[in-house]
């Protein structure tokens, strides 16, 4: 077959373009991250409906158990409120570390990941980008929560308080999201790093101290709330934003979350580099 | 002008084993600077896995392969300074626009923030995309998302850019922006590494072929050479009289030395052919003799039938044809 050429725009123009044969100097490790950070803001521009996914559940969560097991709980809606907005608070964050994780493997599954790795670029700048990223949809989505709990009656005791206390929060959920980053390298599908993360964090949360007292679990279950990292970051975090914080959790806190970083952050940025290698 | 080295790829025994099975089986290939050189071979022949490995994506479980004389294991990144990939599978961000795709890369490639929106915007435009600039890309077509996917390819100008199958699902008038491009990019210097499952395409696109089936190479030559080699040209003959075709059918089978076919219209005949200068003489013959001609047809085969001749009877033909390259006599 002997087709003829019908191009809709001239070849002059391609020509043009293509004559274009310098390189610039690759880009250092920050313009990389930045430029990913970038990606990751402009993702988040075009599908705000995404905030909504976000604030959902917490919203929710707040209606509800304030409404219908507050009183219960604590006497009264208004003190169960005071112990539970820090607690949905650390539940938001957490929950919303695992789209770190499914949003990566989503890049490597669908073939972007393949494209990045044949760009000049220090190749961590993509986690880097996506966790900067992360920073500032947790903190859209603190506010947010935030900002519900004092319109149905949270009173913290001050704004540096509530500001320490997110960036715990913040720092526990960076600790988090790592090990759904080394799983959305290593899972072949976003859904498998979805369920499996859920089927870990739903049981972590629920038994924790953000929902219930812990003193009025059964023995065994107060045994395991107690060593919850989940409940040293709810406990740390309400004594923050209500001026009565005790260093021994934040200490704990920030503990556990540093150890996490240090096993999984180095073991997912070399999955990560390694990827398709073997 | 531009290319220093004269060999784009240079690869000999590269093997890949997945779980136990050769994907790539001792695979060599060598193509030289400025040509567009097609690669061909059936479903899961092993194309994607050795255009993997010579992009660096994917390391070799054994063999070596040099781009532009450096090695795609050491020196990685050498490499991949020369080199695009514009993937089977689409590589483009669905969730951003047209253009903040290539602003994306030209950013990872290192252009300040200026350059690279200039870049994008121009690329946008001469890929006949610029309409669909500020668009997302999941709501593109398959045409635009791939002509993206090549423009993203090209935000550097590559030396050498493997295009695994470009054209796969386009429609003619896509396909033939395709060509457009590939065509413009040869007259640009870059080396192209093409793989398709179109055959018309390789045949109008590529300098060379080299056609794989299980990980190794059965066949290797310009199309012509291809074609050829597997000899089945077809002469086609309609005499005035059916009444000479016997006559006719002796004299050919003289000269040509194969065996004639006589058609079910009682004045056709037929026979494949290897040499065309035989059937210059058996014409000649023919007239000579009296044997009045209606018409005749020289048909020159497909690169379909090579394909199918090379890959469909690979254990009779495959070896020997690797062998000896664009040999003549394939049986
Ligand atoms: N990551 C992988 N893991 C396991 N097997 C693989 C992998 N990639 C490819 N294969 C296998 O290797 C063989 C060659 O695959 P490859 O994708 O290279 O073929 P191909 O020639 O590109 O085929 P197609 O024309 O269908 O694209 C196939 O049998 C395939 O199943
Ligand atoms: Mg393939």
């Amino acid at each position: 077959m002997t087709a003829p050429t019908t191009s809709q725009h001239p070849p002059v123009t391609l020509h043009r373009v293509l004559s274009v044969r310098t390189r610039p100097k690759r880009p250092g490790p920050l313009a990389a991250s930045l430029t990913h950070f970038w990606r990751a803001m402009r993702t988040f521009q075009h599908f705000p409906a995404q905030l909504i996914d976000i604030v959902v559940f917490p919203f929710i969560f707040l209606v509800v158990f304030t409404y219908l097991f507050g009183g219960a709980i604590s006497g009264s809606t208004g003190d169960y409120l005071q112990n539970f907005v820090p607690g949905i608070l650390v539940q938001t964050v957490v929950m919303m570390s695992v789209y770190t994780g499914t949003s990566l493997n989503g890049d490597i599954t669908k073939g972007i990941h393949d494209r990045f790795r044949t760009l000049p670029f220090w190749q961590p700048a993509t986690l880097v980008g996506n966790l900067l990223g992360d920073a500032v949809r947790y903190t859209i989505a603190l506010t947010i929560t935030l900002l519900l709990g004092l319109a149905l009656g949270f009173r913290p005791d001050g704004v540096p308080g509530v500001l320490v206390a997110f960036l715990l929060m913040m720092f526990f959920a960076f600790a988090v999201s790592w090990i759904f980053t080394a799983m959305g390298v290593v899972a072949s599908r976003p859904e498998t790093v979805s369920t499996t993360s859920m089927m870990v964090m739903f049981p972590l949360v629920f038994a924790s101290n953000i929902f219930v007292p812990t003193d009025s679990l059964p023995g065994w279950m107060e045994a395991f709330v107690k060593v919850n990292p989940i409940s040293h970051v709810t406990t740390a975090s309400r004594g923050l934003m209500h001026g009565n914080a005790d260093a021994g959790d934040i200490a704990l806190t920030l503990a556990t979350s540093g150890a996490l970083i240090a096993v999984s952050a180095p073991l997912a940025v070399y999955m990560y580099a390694n990827k398709n290698k073997h | 002008m531009g290319v220093q080295s004269s060999i784009a790829i240079q690869a000999s025994g590269l093997i890949k084993i997945f779980g136990g099975d050769r994907a790539v089986d001792g695979l060599d290939l060598t193509v030289p600077a400025g040509v567009v050189h097609g690669f061909l071979g059936p479903n899961g022949a092993g194309k994607t896995t050795t255009i993997r490995m010579l992009s660096t994506l994917l390391r070799p479980d054994g063999g070596t392969a040099t781009v532009f004389g450096h090695d795609v294991v050491n020196e990685a990144d050498a490499v991949r300074g020369r080199i695009s990939l514009t993937g089977q599978f689409v590589s483009t961000d669905e969730q951003l626009t047209g253009v903040e795709n290539l602003v994306l890369v030209a950013r990872l490639l290192g252009h300040s923030w200026r350059d690279a929106r200039a870049r994008a915007t121009e690329l946008i435009e001469a890929f006949g995309l610029a309409d669909a600039a500020d668009r997302l890309v999941r709501n593109y077509s398959g045409g635009m998302r791939r002509r993206l996917d090549i423009a993203a390819s090209i935000v550097a100008t590559p030396d050498l850019l493997f295009l695994d199958e470009p054209t796969a699902g386009l429609d003619p008038h896509s396909r033939n922006q395709v060509w457009d491009i590939v065509r413009a990019l040869v007259a640009a210097d870059t080396t192209v590494l093409l793989t398709t499952q179109y055959l018309d395409e390789a045949d109008q696109l590529a300098d060379r072929i080299t056609v794989i089936a299980k990980g190794r190479v059965i066949a290797e030559g310009t199309p012509g050479e291809l074609k050829s080699s597997v000899g089945v040209g077809a002469l086609n003959v309609r005499l005035k009289e059916p009444g000479q075709r016997p006559e006719a059918e002796r004299l050919l089978a003289r000269v040509l030395a194969v065996p004639i076919h006589l058609e079910s219209d009682p004045a056709a005949l037929s026979a494949r052919i290897s040499d065309p200068e035989r059937v210059a003489h058996a014409l000649a013959e023919l007239t000579r003799s009296g044997v009045r001609l209606g018409d005749f047809a020289l048909g020159q085969p497909s690169l379909d039938e090579v394909f199918l001749a090379l890959t469909g009877h690979r254990q009779d033909a495959g070896t020997e044809a690797a062998e000896d390259g664009a040999g003549a006599d394939v049986p």
